[in-house]
């Protein structure tokens, strides 16, 4: 206790404190906002415009934690992390949740100590060539210099697959995906190679879009979700839920606009918007937690749509459309 | 009462916390006592914070096959070799360019720091502009310019300047034919180290003489005419044990070959280019150290300008010149880190980088780079002691 | 001869000296073609002149652009400024809310209106003043520029940024640096063992090691040290690791003007009985402290210059905010126009710190 009392102290004195600890949500709740990791700028996902301000569909996995946590989808602060920074940063407490287009994987779920708490993005990584190289397949790629980030699955990915196809291959990693996108325009790569979603965000950067294509081929599986530490169940289930509220609000067909008139439907919506059942109550926030990301964010398809649906980026939903429509995007019933 | 005491001895009472050697031994105790306490606060707080994350600790990770490529790699290195080998093809393409850059800052810093004394005005104050305009500049700044005007100065592989049709320049590095050594090759070296051998022994030699009999012999003729000679003849006698692969244009990119890739150019050129710049002003500083009478005296004895400062001003000039010289070559090592911004794998690129980002590990990856880099700091200091050591010993 | 014969030996006075000795033609043969190979690196010099300079000056001034307000009004071909010109504001302050900029502007004006006096050498408070500096000044400084108190809006350490969070850093860097490399210094020649050792260990383990590998701890690694639930903010973090790494430099300047004492100082000061830290802090220290001025200078430049990594962890100063901004869709292509602005802002403060502190180098020799 005194150990605790006196290293406060220093904090206090320093003026400026954050805390974080085994019990996450009393923690975020006492400091009165989610620290969320998130890209350094990345269209789509997470980007901040010239004020300062963040948008994007992993944003808004965090703006809705806050509005089930604080019913304040504004009390969010952003930590940028690179790639290779954002596991240490999330295990040392420096940030709540990751919510970076991070792949879920075995070593990551495992020995980094962390949680994947759902998939908010089904990737797949893909290939971004000049047009005038004339490749059309990802196999005519043979002898290609490859340019990447380091510290990603891509960075994995692409070694597998060259190698599993007995293509010879030159690999250029850099630190920020800013740095791969200048580097590739300058011509020093014929491939630039990211998650699909990456690319199409990455190419609006370049200083011609429309001469650059992306090919067809996806060579990997990248599902891509927001993260927590391990061994911390409550906040685990924040995370989790606050993506399956945004997720079944889009089944039920409650959105931001109409969120008012669904009250007091059907048994489901009912349940959905804490009018029924003490699903906020068992989650440890309040109990509208889920009308109020609604309201505030949107749900799953209002902020894809918002986001990444929009030009220049104009990514359709793909696999990432709901269950029910032919897509792979399914949450679990409140119930 | 002062005489009542001035007729005894004077009675000094010594309190413990007043003898200096007591003072001394609880200062001391109270430091090692804070400083190990403090490091098991904070050795007890990490290990509870990994153990509570279940965050994996130990060096097993080193074992682990890797699974991502590295664009240069100065020993065999693939896909399928360990972290281990990983962290080594890092650790010396780290050496590769500080060693480089030590060299090549050396040499144009020792360039620019005498033309700042030249008595031409426009060539010492192009030199002093080059030292206010290099030192100024942050190097990350420096780094990013160089990188992207050498990507965008030169052509794409297709359009390849072309040296002589062997040697290659685009935007992914230059192409140099690599040599193949056939049989009988390894004579041409034995010429090479017996060549080598008979250099350093004439040289004493000549010393020898010189310091005995005045006569001067000139070692520079014979010693190249010794180590181009020697393993020429070889070479002749083992009918060109020798070929080259030449780098071809295939598909994307040319194959075969060596390749100098443009990251290492650029990371050695501005390393090179900056630190030049601070040791040109050591060289000035140090060469001003020494008194104009010195030159004097020497042209008095009939020596020019050249010998003037070979065998006069600088040795003098060296010894002043070499403490700050030894900080400058660690910050250059140091600096090389910066790489990572550019993409070139050297250790905090490819270890602090990549592989800590596959295995998560960041406690034992920090602590080896520290390790690492501060072993090449001890060694560069302790090399450059010996050296400042033995240039003292010269002293007359 | 009839001239010459007028004077005897010895008297004649002083000729004026041919008039290709002095004046522009003996400059000029003296400075730029004292001989053969001095021609040859003249014509050589000029070359390169030509070379480099005019193709620069037409691109940064006779081909540029400057007014507007959108990457249409480039069209000279040369420099566009105009990309520097609307995001000034942004790489000045970062994404500190626009109309709570005043608070940086004041504080630095403040500052640098507590420093001019400083410099002036009929000054009689100066040792008052620069407590108020070191001790009071950082305190107003941070609740003008965090704000939360005095009806202040709070401004999260996230939305600094631009060249204010540079200097913040550098200056907050050197100055917390300073007390700490003292300590450091003294305890490197100290005569108690484990006091030396610990100092010399310290010291030559940040030296050692790159300041990126050490902005990497403090930025995330950090809260691992820590017992659960105490944790720092980012920026703050990252200042302690720069002055940490930077006390480390300034203990071996300041060992160095220590070491330029003459013995017989300190054996004086002992000799009239005055304890260890009098006589440091009366005798030995304001003597080696005016030596080390050009040292702790040269401290200064490179932490300002070292500032630029902390772009690597991810808080956006001055090159950081340029670099983001020409990543803007809006701007793609003009990067060097950002990086040039960059360099000259840097070379601007570096290099009159560095004539600064050669001033000072004049000014103590003169002592001598």
């Amino acid at each position: 206790m005194n150990k605790i009392t006196s290293t406060v102290m220093m904090a206090s004195l320093l003026a400026i404190s954050a805390s974080t600890s085994a019990a996450t949500l009393d923690d975020v709740i006492g400091k009165g906002f989610v620290q969320c990791g998130v890209s350094q700028g990345l269209p789509g996902f997470s980007q901040f415009d010239d004020k300062g301000n963040w948008s994007g569909v992993d944003v808004d996995i965090c703006r809705a934690m806050a509005a089930a946590i604080f019913n304040d989808s504004e009390a969010v602060k952003y930590t940028p992390l690179s790639a290779k920074e954002r596991f240490t940063a999330l295990q040392s407490g420096e940030i709540d949740v990751l919510s970076r287009n991070t792949t879920w994987t075995a070593t990551r779920d495992t020995a980094l100590g962390l949680n994947f708490a759902g998939v908010n993005y089904y990737d797949g990584q893909g290939f971004l060539v000049r047009k005038d190289l004339g490749v059309n397949d990802a196999l005519e790629l043979g002898g290609a210099a490859v340019c990447t980030q380091t510290g990603t699955t891509t960075e994995l990915n692409v070694s597998d697959y060259f190698r599993a196809n007995n293509l010879e291959y030159t690999i250029v990693a850099y630190e920020k995906a800013d740095e791969v996108v200048a580097a590739y325009d300058a011509g020093r790569c014929d491939v630039y190679t990211t998650d699909q979603s990456g690319l199409y965000a990455q190419r609006t950067k370049l200083k011609d879009p429309s001469a650059h294509k992306v090919l067809p081929n996806v060579i990997s599986k990248e599902p891509l979700g927001p993260v927590v530490r391990q061994g911390d169940d409550q906040w685990f289930n924040v995370t989790r839920w606050s993506l399956f509220c945004m997720i079944n609000a889009e089944e039920m067909g409650v959105t931001s606009k109409n969120i008012k008139s669904k009250m007091g439907g059907d048994p489901a919506t009912k349940r959905l918007l804490g009018e029924e059942g003490s699903f906020g109550e068992n989650l440890g926030v309040s109990p509208t937690w889920c009308a109020n990301i609604v309201s505030q964010v949107g749900n799953y398809g209002e902020s894809f749509a918002r986001n990444l649906s929009v030009p220049p980026l104009n990514i359709s939903r793909g696999v990432n459309e709901l269950w029910s429509k032919g897509g792979i995007q399914y949450a679990p019933p409140i119930r | 009462m002062i005489k009542e005491e001035s007729a005894g001895p004077p009675t000094v009472i010594t309190r413990p916390w007043n003898n200096p050697k007591v003072r001394s031994i609880f200062f001391q105790a109270v430091l090692l006592i804070v400083v190990v306490s403090f490091g098991m606060y904070i050795f007890g707080n990490t290990a509870a914070n990994l153990e509570k994350q279940g965050i994996a600790t130990g060096f097993r990770f080193m074992g682990t096959t890797a699974g991502f490529g590295i664009i240069t790699h100065l020993i065999e290195y693939s896909e399928d070799s360990s972290y281990g080998r990983a962290f080594a093809v890092g650790l010396l393409n780290t050496l590769l360019v500080a060693f480089t850059g030590i060299i090549a800052a050396t040499i144009i810093g020792v360039f620019i720091g005498i033309a700042r004394l030249s008595k031409n005005w426009l060539i010492s104050h192009l030199a002093m502009v080059y030292v206010e305009i290099f030192r100024n500049i942050p190097l990350l700044l420096q780094i990013f310019f160089w990188y992207f005007a050498v990507l965008r100065a030169l052509p794409a592989p297709k359009a390849s300047l072309n040296f002589a049709d062997g040697v290659f320049v685009n935007n992914r590095g230059i192409y140099l034919p690599s040599a193949i050594y056939e049989e009988g090759f390894s004579l041409v070296i034995w010429a090479l180290v017996i060549a080598i051998i008979a250099v350093l022994v004439m040289t004493r030699w000549a010393h020898k003489r010189q310091d005995a009999t005045g006569q001067q012999f000139h070692t520079i003729y014979y010693s190249i005419g010794l180590l181009i000679g020697l393993p020429l003849l070889a070479l002749v006698v083992t009918g060109f044990p020798l070929s080259w692969e030449i780098p071809e244009l295939k598909g994307f990119n040319f194959v075969g070959g060596t390749v100098i890739i443009p990251e290492f150019i650029a990371l050695w050129v501005s390393l090179s280019i900056y630190t030049a710049s601070f040791i040109a002003e050591i060289v000035r500083a140090g060469v001003q150290a020494v008194s104009h009478g010195q030159t004097e005296a020497s042209n008095a004895l009939g020596l020019t300008a050249g010998p003037t400062l070979r065998l006069v001003i600088l040795p003098q000039a060296l010894r002043v010149i070499i403490p700050p010289l030894s900080s400058q070559y660690l910050n250059l090592t140091k600096n090389s880190s910066l790489a990572t911004a550019i993409a070139y794998p050297e250790l905090v690129s490819v270890f602090t980088g990549t592989i800590l980002n596959q295995t998560g590990q960041a406690v034992e990856i920090i602590s080896i780079t520290m390790a690492v880099y501060l072993s090449i700091s001890l060694s560069i200091s302790a090399f450059m002691n010996w050296y400042n050591a033995k240039m003292a010993l010269v002293e007359r | 001869m009839a001239t010459e014969n007028q004077y005897l030996p010895g008297l004649h006075p002083d000729l004026p000296p041919p008039p290709s000795e002095i004046g522009v033609i003996g400059w000029l043969r003296h400075n730029l073609l004292a001989s053969k190979t001095d021609i040859f690196l003249t014509i050589f010099a000029i070359y390169l002149i030509y070379l480099l300079i005019p193709p620069v000056i037409s691109w940064a001034f006779f081909n540029a652009d400057l007014i507007g307000n959108t990457r249409e009004a480039c069209t000279s071909g040369g420099a566009c400024w105009v990309f520097i010109n609307v995001r000034i504001g942004q790489f000045m302050y970062g994404f500190y809310p626009v109309e709570e900029r005043w608070r940086i502007d004041i504080t630095f004006l403040l500052l640098v209106a507590l420093m001019i006096p400083m410099f002036i050498d009929s000054f009689r408070y100066k040792a008052w003043l620069g407590a108020f500096i070191l001790l009071v000044f950082p305190v107003i400084g941070f609740y003008l520029l965090a704000g939360g108190s005095f009806g202040l809006v709070v401004v999260d350490t996230p939305r600094w940024g631009g060249l204010s969070l540079t200097l913040i850093i550098a200056i907050v860097g050197i100055v917390a640096s300073f007390p700490i490399g003292l300590m450091l210094a003294l305890g490197r020649r100290s005569k108690m063992p484990a006091v030396s050792a610990f100092c010399t260990g310290f010291i030559e383990l940040w030296r050692g090691v790159p300041l990126i590998t050490v902005l990497f701890m403090s930025s995330v690694m950090f809260p691992l040290f820590l017992p659960d639930g105490v944790n720092f903010d980012k920026l703050v973090r990252a200042l302690v690791g720069v002055t940490l790494f930077s006390a480390a430099y300034m203990a071996e300047t300041v060992r160095g003007g220590l070491q330029a004492i003459p013995r017989g100082q300190y054996e004086a000061a002992e000799a009239l009985g005055l304890s260890y830290w009098k006589y440091m802090a009366f005798i030995v220290l304001p003597q080696a402290l005016k030596h080390v001025i050009p040292g702790i200078v040269g401290n200064f430049i490179g932490l300002f210059k070292d500032t630029t990594l902390v772009l690597i962890i991810g808080l956006f100063d001055f090159l950081g905010i340029v670099q983001a901004a020409s990543t803007d869709p809006k701007w793609l292509g003009y990067s060097i126009e950002g990086y040039v602005f960059c360099a000259f802002v840097y070379w601007i403060f570096c290099f009159s710190m560095s004539q600064y502190s050669q001033s000072v180098e004049r000014k103590l020799h003169t002592g001598h």
